[in-house]
């Protein structure tokens, strides 16, 4: 039987969520439709939404819901520079780190090639670790011309976790909105959007146990942004179309079961995650920790592993039935360099090394052992497959 | 054994891994990334390096129920294949770059890769035949389909990579039997265009492309006797046997078309003369290799066939390796050969071993050509 090791890419559906959200995708009924099935519906996105707002720590109507992570954060990049910049002219600069996921690069790269936007990306440590001291000289020499500062709450591939209340303390001094892609964080760490000081929050339901598919954007009342899709008006007029009423239904209980668990799911993945480490660096020798000795989510091992090629291990892996990945993956499937390590100031070799093993709940110690029995060797022969 | 797949996206490569997989082999099939910025969708007559090749090659495997994976060989790539072709035609020579991917990404870095994996062979869609000779050593023939027969571009395989080497499509009878075959395993690619273009030039441009990658470099139009005839702006934007486009103002004194004979990267001059100028009697290169087990002594003059072009035809000729060059002499003369080609040796349906041509002997002597004019 194959080992999933790679929960940070998708977590397998909760049993209890599938049944939720099957059930839910059973009844009929628009949520904006005034009969009876109509209000069915309503009813069942009006009650995901509360506990969304519950299990976040937001209002009721701060929670927009979306098809999905990528969706929120396009959202919250180009709908906040573009109502900011609409308001003032000045403010033309969007201000970010280049370890950030491309759902977030990628828009705040496209404003810069089709709307002129400048752009300030922030240094990181080898690390991972944000340069607040240059984010603070930074904004005391140039605060009035930024429309938003966009940071990760955590680290989808290295795992290191970012301190969202300082960037916002400092940010919140020049007036500026703060975004935070905390996809990779969400259920994982604790999270309270009010007290974060955060304008906007991208969340996505597959992350936590959920479906595919689901998302939402947590957006204070006091932000407002230009949105992107023009419609029916639905979720504040920020996000038109049809809500996904099993959809949201069904990330909120995923969502709600992983905030309730997430002591018992941050001791587990702890323990399996030390064992990992105790197992890979005492019988591998080159192997290098990413995030090194900065605090980071529970249920993530990022390392680079000298000499060799990451596509090479991971088919190994593969054929050893073992799921692993190397970060994220491109669109044909290809392993690039992993820019989080390039931004992190590491070489092209060491980005092009990595595997990140990220476990969860259903991960057992014996699933541990058999993958720590198998890497050696697998790393042997992926560093054969590489000469120099 | 274990069989690593290359799957270019196209019909033969699925149905060449479909036929491993049938014949009971342990088959992986693996796509080749060879363009950093791969497109997304398929263009012109190119066959392998957008996502939609890709997908097209995933799709197959899928098909066979074999696991399917992506490599990326785009930086080795660049370094042996594209950029070799741009310093080849920096240099004045015509390279082919297909070779060149054969010989040194997929039975170089591919192979290698794929037996440091724990596999024993690497499968392709190439029309050629492994046979075993009368001295049990591997030899490399063409394959039974004359007209698809692509044992011109395996040339440069070494008796090591014949060993690991694996055609299963090779002694099929034709292309349109591979198509039938496709379409009858429900592969989607049955019926999916034959490439023909280089892919990594988009469009198909090649002058285009070269100009953007080498610019403008003003240099002379001399005959063979060093006379300057005219200007050009750059002597990668000409080939051998090339008459349009010349730009040269004075008709030549026999009032007959004036063809490019040659190409002088050193002093940026491009050499046009007569037709008859053109031809070549002799081809001699130093970069060359046996596929197979090589001649007992080779520099003894023997009998074999050259071919010069992945699509024309053999002509007889003599040839032996002559103070470490391999020489031939052609029975016949042959037009507008141009060095950085590749000549691959015959023997029969044989193939004998590769060179890359580096200078050739043309039949008309510079002073016949200059009292002819």
């Amino acid at each position: 039987m194959a080992i999933y090791l790679d929960y940070a890419a998708s977590e397998p559906i909760n049993p209890e969520v599938l049944a939720t959200f099957t059930e839910a995708l059973q009844s009929a009924g628009n949520p904006s439709s005034t009969h009876s099935f109509g209000q069915a519906s309503r009813m069942m996105l009006e009650e995901a939404r509360e506990q969304i707002a519950l299990a976040v720590g937001c209002d009721r109507s701060e929670v927009i819901f979306t098809a999905g992570g990528t969706e929120s954060n396009n959202l919250a990049i180009k709908g906040l520079f573009w109502k900011r910049r609409g308001e003032n002219p000045a403010r033309n600069i969007i201000v970010s780190t280049y370890t950030e996921h491309h759902a977030v690069i990628d828009p705040i790269e496209w404003l810069e090639a089709h709307e002129g936007a400048e752009l300030a990306w922030i240094p990181v440590s080898e690390e991972g670790v944000v340069d607040l001291a240059w984010l603070e000289n930074f904004l005391a020499a140039r605060g009035s011309e930024v429309a938003l500062v966009s940071l990760m709450w955590a680290n989808n591939e290295v795992g290191v976790i970012n301190d969202i209340k300082a960037v916002t303390a400092l940010a919140s001094k020049h007036g500026i909105p703060v975004h935070s892609d905390a996809i990779a964080a969400f259920g994982h760490v604790p999270i309270n959007f009010k007290a974060s000081g955060l304008s906007a929050m991208s969340i996505s339901a597959h992350k936590v146990g959920g479906p595919i598919g689901v998302g939402a954007l947590i957006l204070g009342r006091a932000a407002t942004l230009t949105p992107l899709t023009h419609g029916g008006g639905q979720e504040r007029s920020m996000r038109s179309g049809t809500m996904n009423a099993a959809g949201a239904k069904a990330f909120a209980h995923a969502a709600t079961l992983a905030i309730a668990d997430m002591t018992r799911h941050n001791d587990h993945t702890r323990a399996l995650v030390d064992r990992l480490r105790d197992g890979i660096e005492s019988s591998i020798a080159g192997a290098r920790f990413s995030r090194g000795s900065q605090p980071g989510m529970t249920h993530n091992a990022h390392y680079t592993f000298e000499g060799l090629k990451s596509d090479g291990l991971l088919f190994l892996l593969d054929q050893a039935e073992i799921a692993v990945s190397a970060g994220s993956a491109c669109q044909a499937g290809v392993d690039r360099p992993s820019h989080v390590l390039l931004a992190m100031g590491r070489s092209e070799e060491e980005a092009n090394s990595c595997l990140r093993i990220s476990v969860g709940l259903q991960t057992t110690d014996a699933d541990i052992e058999r993958f720590l029995q198998v890497l050696p060797t697998a790393v042997a022969a992926a560093r054969s497959a590489n000469p120099t | 054994m274990k069989v690593l797949a290359a799957m270019s996206g196209g019909v033969d490569s699925a149905v060449a891994a479909a036929r491993a997989v049938e014949a009971g082999h342990e088959v992986v099939g693996v796509h080749l990334a060879l363009s950093r910025m791969p497109g997304t969708l398929r263009t012109g007559s190119r066959g392998c390096c957008t996502i939609e090749d890709s997908m097209d090659a995933q799709r197959a495997a899928n098909i066979l129920g074999i696991p399917y994976y992506v490599w990326d060989f785009s930086e080795k790539f660049k370094e042996e294949v594209v950029d070799d072709f741009i310093a080849e035609y920096e240099a004045g020579r015509t390279p082919n770059p297909c070779m060149r991917c054969n010989e040194r990404i997929k039975f170089a870095a591919l192979l290698e890769k794929a037996l440091a994996l724990g596999f024993d062979a690497v499968c392709t869609g190439h029309y050629a035949t492994i046979l075993t000779g009368d001295d049990g050593e591997l030899e490399l023939h063409r394959s039974n389909a004359y007209a698809k027969d692509q044992s011109y571009v395996l040339g440069v395989l070494t008796t090591k990579e014949l060993k690991h080497a694996y055609f299963p499509i090779g002694a099929s009878a034709s292309k349109d039997d591979i198509r039938a075959e496709a379409s009858a395993r429900g592969l989607a690619v049955a019926n999916k265009p034959d490439s023909y273009d280089i892919c990594f030039i988009p469009e198909g441009d090649t002058q285009d492309w070269l100009n953007d990658k080498l610019g403008e470099k003003e240099g002379e139009i001399v005959d063979r006797s060093g006379n300057v005839l005219g200007q050009h702006t750059g002597a990668h934007g000409f080939t051998i046997g090339q008459r349009k486009g010349l730009n040269i103002g004075r008709p030549a004194a026999d009032g007959k078309p004036r063809f490019v004979l040659e190409i002088r990267p050193k002093t940026n001059q491009v050499v046009v003369g007569s037709h008859a100028a053109l031809a070549v009697t002799e081809l001699a290169g130093s970069r060359f290799t046996w596929c197979g087990s090589e001649p007992k002594d080779a520099t003894t003059w023997f009998e074999a066939d050259v071919q010069v072009r992945a699509h024309a035809d053999a002509v007889p000729c003599l040839a032996a390796v002559v103070d470490g060059e391999i020489v031939m002499k052609l029975r016949d003369p042959l037009m507008g050969v141009a060095p950085g080609q590749t000549a691959v040796l015959y023997v029969g349906t044989r193939v004998l071993g590769q060179a890359t041509i580096d200078r050739t002997v043309s039949a008309l002597s510079v002073e016949a050509e200059t009292i002819g004019a």
